[in-house]
């Protein structure tokens, strides 16, 4: 390493102070950049992500903004309030926002998503076969992935929809909770592997071409196949990749199309935690590979914080009091009080620790921390309050 | 909240059950419960498996060892009884892929054909893509742990298999091994096989335990997937509550809390007499947090009563404010078993 005589460092080691790191994140200076096109909601679940993505998106329409969000699976409570109780897969008005601006909501209905994919890609005759087929059908309502891939799918949609009509400045998206943190962004890479597979080849061309060479091969295959799944299993595959082969030249287009617009300027991450340990990894997880994958990261939001101790008393020396007090009687309330105390100062210490140490790995992440409400939001004043402690960070 | 002061139960509340599946909302805690579960149920002579289909390694790093393979790993003893007898948790990462193949290994004597299937991809295509394939396998595998046969020569045979099982939204659709298939798998070998599975899933030896924590949207989750697990005809377990906040205060307290009713002199003359220097504020402080704490306490309690209604046993676990660690983890595991989980 180069050293320089007017930088040199004094000092190394654990007393070292941290490196520069992006402080708060600011929240309105987002929501009212009218750059800011599309803001995408992740983390792992049960932090909190759909009640963030529409605390965001009212907020943003209540500045002014032309706002959708874009929901994977809101509480009912929540989900009535906004009008969106009812999946039909379309963009609802929100009543009840205050200022010039709006807000649409919609709940994404996989299948049905889906569904209009392929009644748009493929001639009316395929599109029915393909409905109809087993393995579409299983692949349209449970296959992991799908519900990311449809996810990215409405978002394109609704981009190409507002950008020729007008419709909306902002999209806001809540990402459903994946096993693997970013399905979302490889799904349209998964369903074309898939459908390039060596296997998936065979299937829809057993008989042609340089394959003939392999039937030999292929035939042992399908005969075990057949032995452990039986035949019509293999038939219904058959029918079902070489019907979807012909309207998937339009799928990889599309996602790929979805995925450059994901990464393009207009375009910010946000990445939602709680302050816990597996959710922390899991927002360290996305960080790192919306790195990787050159995605506008914007900022994490730690959802769900302890709410801070009042005063300077420390949790030992709460705690030893409280001992002393409860020797002298076992049920005395300030005891009591003294170790919630320490409870309190305990939880928010362990939080703040963890906190630092995602900082010290990330300098670069610009963060919010929410404090846990004492109940659950279910209307828009609820949001409204969430929205608020977001922007104050 | 110190250690329950009797470590067993008389009777466990699910002494006939051999296979424990638990799931829950995510971010409840439900790879903690399983785990601690898993060492409650370990008791003297008892051999336990804890198993994750997730791929999430949750397992290794509660436990603090190496990523687990696809091989029973001896994790760690179980809680100790009163007598300070103990037995062996295994632990297990089960993955799709090597379950097919072990499966085609241990059923099937393809020869060459097995070799084909993987140089073409379709070990691949069935195990990532193929829909609820995926689903089979890691549920086919959890089977064979509960139900070992004369195939698997050598194994260990469990007393107990624990399942760290996929959250409630997908519980039933995972556990639904024959549904998933019905209508890809009509016949043959592989339908059969599902059918078994799906008599042990439904049998009293099976029990599917759903972990909440007292707040809305969790124990409306938890309402729901009873409700469609009974629906499945899938065995209800037991709700186990987690992250449950101290309980320092009594009822008659958090009223006064609420209301601004606690008596502040009393606790001033307390606070002096425990050795502490009384600022201004420290009562202040005290009497503020107490009031907050009663708020969500309150909230708690309706939620609490909610559970209550549901008809199944349930079972609370506190929230401990440093975090879980391996002793963490057994400290759960007394919990449960004085509550009669284990």
């Amino acid at each position: 390493m180069a050293r320089s005589s007017t930088q040199r460092q004094t000092r190394v080691g654990p007393a070292t102070p941290p490196a520069r790191r992006a402080g708060a994140l600011d929240v309105d200076a987002l929501l009212d950049d009218p750059k800011t096109g599309i803001i995408v909601c992740c983390g792992s679940g049960g932090v909190g992500k759909t009640t963030t993505s529409a605390a965001l998106a009212l907020r943003a329409a209540e500045r002014g903004r032309k706002v959708v969000v874009l929901t994977i699976d809101p509480a009912r409570r929540l989900a009535q309030s906004m009008g969106i109780a009812e999946l039909d897969n379309t963009p609802r008005p929100v009543s009840g926002v205050q200022g010039d601006g709006s807000l649409d909501a919609m709940m994404l209905d996989m299948k049905r998503t889906f569904d209009e994919v392929v009644i748009a890609q493929a001639s009316p005759e395929k599109a029915k076969q393909i409905l109809a087929n087993p393995f579409y059908i299983a692949l349209s309502s449970s296959f992991a992935g799908t519900q990311e891939y449809m996810a990215m799918e409405k978002l394109g949609q609704l981009h190409r929809d507002s950008r020729e009509a007008g419709t909306y400045d902002l999209i806001v998206v809540d990402t459903p909770p994946s096993r693997s943190a970013l399905d979302f962004l490889d799904a349209p890479e998964r369903l074309s592997s898939f459908l390039d597979g060596k296997f998936v080849r065979l299937m829809m061309a057993p008989a042609k071409g340089p394959a003939k060479l392999m039937t030999a091969g292929f035939s042992l295959i399908t005969n075990a196949l057949t032995r452990i799944l039986g035949a019509q299993f293999l038939k219904d595959l058959q029918t079902f990749v070489t019907a979807l082969d012909t309207v998937f030249g339009g799928f990889r287009q599309r996602a790929q199309l979805t995925y450059s617009l994901l990464k393009a300027d207009g375009t910010a991450f946000l990445v939602v935690a709680a302050p816990e340990p597996d959710a922390l990894r899991e927002a360290e997880y996305f960080v790192e590979r919306l790195s990787e994958d050159g995605m506008p990261l914007a900022g994490l939001v730690i959802n769900r914080a302890s709410p801070e101790p009042a005063g300077a008393l420390s949790a030992d020396e709460a705690m030893t009091a409280a001992e002393r007090l409860r020797q002298q009687d076992a049920g005395s309330l300030t005891a009591g009080l003294l170790r919630l105390h320490g409870d309190r100062v305990r939880m928010v210490q362990r939080e703040g620790m963890l906190r630092d140490r995602f900082a010290t790995a990330h300098p670069q992440v610009a963060t919010v921390v929410v404090p846990a409400l004492a109940g659950d939001v279910h209307d828009l004043d609820g949001l409204r309050t969430v929205g608020t402690l977001l922007s104050q960070g | 909240m110190g250690l329950p002061c009797r470590y067993a139960a008389p009777v466990s509340d699910w002494a006939k059950v051999r296979l424990h599946v638990v799931s829950g909302k995510g971010g409840t805690g439900k790879s903690t419960v399983a785990s601690a579960l898993a060492l409650a149920l370990a008791g003297r002579g008892k051999n336990v498996l804890l198993c994750e289909v997730e791929g999430r390694q949750g397992i290794a790093r509660m436990f603090d060892v190496d990523p687990l393979p696809y091989v029973e790993r001896r994790l760690t003893t179980g809680l100790p009884d009163e007598d300070g007898g103990r037995g062996v948790v295994h632990a297990l990462h089960i993955d799709a892929e090597s379950a097919l193949l072990e499966y085609l290994s241990m059923y099937y004597r393809l020869g060459r054909a097995g070799k084909a299937l993987d140089r073409f991809g379709v070990i691949e295509f069935a195990t990532t893509i193929a829909p609820g394939v995926r689903d089979v396998l890691l549920t086919g595998k959890v089977y064979e742990a509960v139900e070992r046969n004369s195939r698997n020569k050598g194994a260990i045979t469990y007393d107990h298999v624990v399942l760290d099982a996929p959250p409630t939204g997908r519980i039933c659709q995972f556990l639904n091994v024959s549904n998933e298939l019905a209508g890809l798998a009509k016949v043959g070998p592989i339908k059969a096989q599902s059918d078994t599975m799906m008599t042990l899933f439904r049998s009293p030896r099976t029990a599917v335990h759903l972990v909440t924590v007292l707040e809305e949207m969790p124990v409306q989750e938890t309402i729901d997937g009873i409700a469609e697990l009974r629906a499945n005809r899938l065995p209800v377990g037991g709700v186990i509550v987690n992250l449950v906040r101290p309980q320092d205060l009594t009822a008659d307290d958090l009223a006064a809390a609420r209301t601004g009713g606690l008596d502040q002199a009393a606790i001033e003359k307390d606070l002096s007499a425990g050795g502490l220097a009384v600022t201004p504020t420290l009562v202040d402080d005290l009497v503020a947090e107490a009031a907050d704490h009663a708020e969500r306490r309150a909230l708690e309690d309706s939620q609490r009563a909610l559970v209550a209604q549901l008809d199944v046993p349930s079972y609370e676990l506190p929230r401990i404010a440093g975090g879980i660690d391996i002793g963490g983890l057994y400290e759960l595991a007394a919990h449960l078993r004085a509550q009669g989980m284990a």
